[in-house]
């Protein structure tokens, strides 16, 4: 999983509320063998019109929010059904935070997972950043994890809270493997230990 | 202190314990198959991470794969055929060492473990799929996993676990003939039931286990599943080292010899703690057959399809009720003389070169009975050309019975070879639950010999009247 520590990037303002996971990406995309390659598809009946064309009204194919790192959302964000294709969806199309006055549990648990970053803030806060975000690429916000704070393009630093468990994740990109791979020294000790006679399969 | 034979290769294989009693599991042999590892090899690029131990791990085709002959000249269905090609692609992206259907060594993920001497004694084993409780067969802890825990074992090749309970199934005397593995593990689940294992590691022992050839002990183990438990072993004995000795993987000279005494450590201690314990005669084991929807469903061939009305618990009653609609069975009626449209010889139950005989056996001299399709699918294709080498194929194909190409085959409806709606099937696999062998599917377990006596005569029949 990727760090997150520190990222200043447009951010996307995505005024609506009840954002579920089938609006995040519908589930006719579910039948993949991969968790990458989603981000085409992310928010796909929003984004994209019947005929397939771009819908040039949706706020991610403005030219200002194409290369956004950043959703501020409405209330309940991912709600609906548990998919893990949400936050890679997400991810895929480069979203590394989402701010938002309240989530949904599931999802905001699989962001974690995945590298993504939900911060919760309220309503009127989310406001603020939503006009901010209105502004484009002229005023990207910056989230500081360390610092638990968001900076607004005038300077203003809003604090956010974090569970302390999950931060220390993020911050050093520890998945559950990553987490595992903080016993790679009992792993490496332990695979030193491996008895002579012991197979490898090679040579197939 | 006394350990048993769980217990043993738990201890050897803690690397790392957590404050909450959760360990970090050193893997051994970690088996990969098409279906349950795609989105694994996928999170593992995403994240940047290698394979740790490619020496460690296997991949191979199984699930998918069509049967036919015709396959190798490409694969018609799209999203197996994406599957297929997308471990192929993975394979040789991360190094991970390979089978694909062109080689003789490929088939069934849970036959050419134990076949190539993948799988060893004292291991942990695990692989993307349930019947990963088949290696037990060979002494083994060897578990299915999902696939997060399958991109775990292949980035770390440990797995966050917690040691599960201890149980013993004791199988004392001696089976009569007629009788198999697969009956002895037919009749425990039918007295213990599909929940009998919950939580626990189930050993095999006593006189009728240790009597089996690793073929049957292969079988008894890979339905433990259907008996609930997390995995299921037998301790290795003189069968299992002459079974292992000289197969392609296994350790050669005086590295087997050292391998074999370690392994001589593993059986349970005189006085080792069971949580559980079930003892059975197999002198009282008739040949089974199931009869319902659950593996438990289960009933000597001799007997009759019970009642519901005797079933005092409702919910049980109303199962039972909806199981006889679905199988369309009479309660009361003697099993025995239930008319099949299709054999299958197969699946990793039984598709062994042990299994072929045995059926073989039956259907020497015989005909298939008319109307009936019966398929017999070999569960590697070493298993196929030795069974070729020794006449068995010939005499199936004389008996009108197909002789296919190694894989999973009609054990699930995810390849070409399924049963179509209200179609009867005496199956050598390890589910007969609704559909499983295809939408509308009827499905009755029993062994390759049984199944071979319903292929000749075209009703489920008592094999033992034809030997
Ligand atoms: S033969 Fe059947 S049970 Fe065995 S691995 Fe294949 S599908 Fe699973």
């Amino acid at each position: 999983m990727e760090k997150f520590t520190h990222l200043t990037a447009p951010a996307a303002p995505l005024n609506l509320a009840n954002v579920d996971t089938d609006k995040i990406i519908p589930a006719r995309f579910l039948k993949t063998i991969k968790r990458s390659g989603l981000g085409k598809s992310l928010f796909a009946d929003m984004r994209y019109n019947a005929d397939g064309s771009e819908n040039s009204a949706f706020v991610l194919n403005q030219p200002k929010y194409r290369q956004a790192q950043i959703l501020v959302a409405g209330d309940n964000f991912g709600c609906g059904s548990s998919r893990e294709h949400a936050p890679w969806a997400l991810l895929d199309f480069g979203i590394r935070c989402v701010i938002a006055p309240s989530f949904a549990d599931i999802f905001h648990g699989n962001c974690f997972k995945n590298g993504i970053l939900p911060i919760v803030l309220p309503a009127d806060v989310c406001e603020q950043l939503m006009d901010d975000a209105a502004q484009g690429a002229n005023a990207r916000l910056t989230i500081d994890l360390e610092k638990q704070v968001v900076v607004r393009p005038d300077g203003e630093e809003i604090h956010f809270e974090v569970d302390a468990f999950r931060k220390h994740c993020l911050l050093n990109g520890l998945d559950d493997i990553g987490l595992t791979l903080e016993h790679a020294a009992a792993i490496d000790a332990y695979e030193a230990k491996t008895p002579s006679w012991k197979p490898a399969i090679n040579g197939v | 202190m006394s350990r048993t034979l769980f217990d043993k290769i738990w201890d050897a294989h803690v690397v790392d314990r957590l404050e909450d009693g959760t360990c970090v599991l050193y893997i051994d042999r970690h088996l990969v198959h098409e279906v349950t590892s795609p989105q694994a090899f996928e999170g593992l690029r995403l994240a940047g991470r290698k394979v740790r131990r490619v020496d460690e791990t296997i991949a191979v085709v199984d699930h998918n794969i069509p049967t036919d002959a015709d396959r190798l000249n490409g694969i018609n269905e799209p999203e197996s055929k994406l599957q297929i090609e997308t471990l192929e692609a993975n394979v040789a992206a991360f190094g991970v060492p390979y089978f694909p259907v062109s080689d003789a060594r490929q088939g069934i993920v849970h036959v050419i473990g134990p076949e190539q001497g993948i799988s060893l004694p004292g291991f942990t084993i695990v692989c993307g799929d349930s019947h990963t409780s088949t290696h037990g067969a060979l002494g083994a802890l060897a578990f299915g996993i999902g696939t997060s825990e399958v991109e775990h074992v292949l980035a770390t090749q440990t797995l966050l676990q917690k040691p599960a309970k201890n149980m013993l199934v004791r199988v004392d005397g001696v089976l009569p003939p007629g009788c198999t593995g697969k009956d002895i593990v037919l009749a425990i689940i039918g007295k213990i039931g599909t929940a009998g294992g919950t939580g626990h590691v189930i050993e095999f022992g006593g006189e009728a286990i240790r009597a089996l050839d690793m073929a049957g002990r292969l079988t008894v183990c890979n339905m433990s599943i259907e008996a609930g438990a997390r995995a299921g072993l037998i301790a290795p004995d003189e069968t299992t080292f002459e079974y292992i000795k000289g197969r392609p993987y296994a350790p050669k000279g005086e590295d087997f010899e050292k391998a074999v005494a370690y392994w001589k450590t593993l059986p349970s201690d005189a006085g080792a703690h069971y949580d559980k314990i079930v003892v059975l005669d197999a002198a009282g084991i008739v040949p089974q057959v199931t009869w319902g929807t659950s593996p438990e469903a289960v009933i000597p061939i001799t007997g009759t399809v019970p009642d519901p009305a005797g079933e005092p618990d409702e919910a049980r009653r109303a199962q039972m009720q909806q199981m006889l609609r679905y199988m369309d069975l009479q309660a009361g009626q003697k099993i025995a003389g239930t008319k099949v449209d299709v054999v299958f010889i197969g699946s990793c139950t039984n598709s062994r070169i042990e299994d072929m005989r045995a059926a073989a056996a039956v259907a020497k001299g015989r005909h298939v009975a008319p109307g009936v399709r019966v398929l017999v699918v070999p569960g590697s294709g070493l298993v196929k050309a030795q069974a070729e080498a020794e006449g068995l194929a010939k005499i199936f194909t004389d008996a009108g019975f197909e002789w296919r190409e190694a894989g999973c085959s009609m054990c699930l409806g995810m390849n070409p070879d399924k049963l179509t709606p209200g179609q009867r099937c005496a199956s050598t696999s390890n589910r007969n639950f609704e559909g499983r062998q295809g939408p509308g599917g009827r499905t009755h377990l029993l062994s390759p010999a049984m199944a071979a006596a319903a292929a000749v005569t075209g009703v489920l029949t008592d094999v033992r009247e034809l030997v």
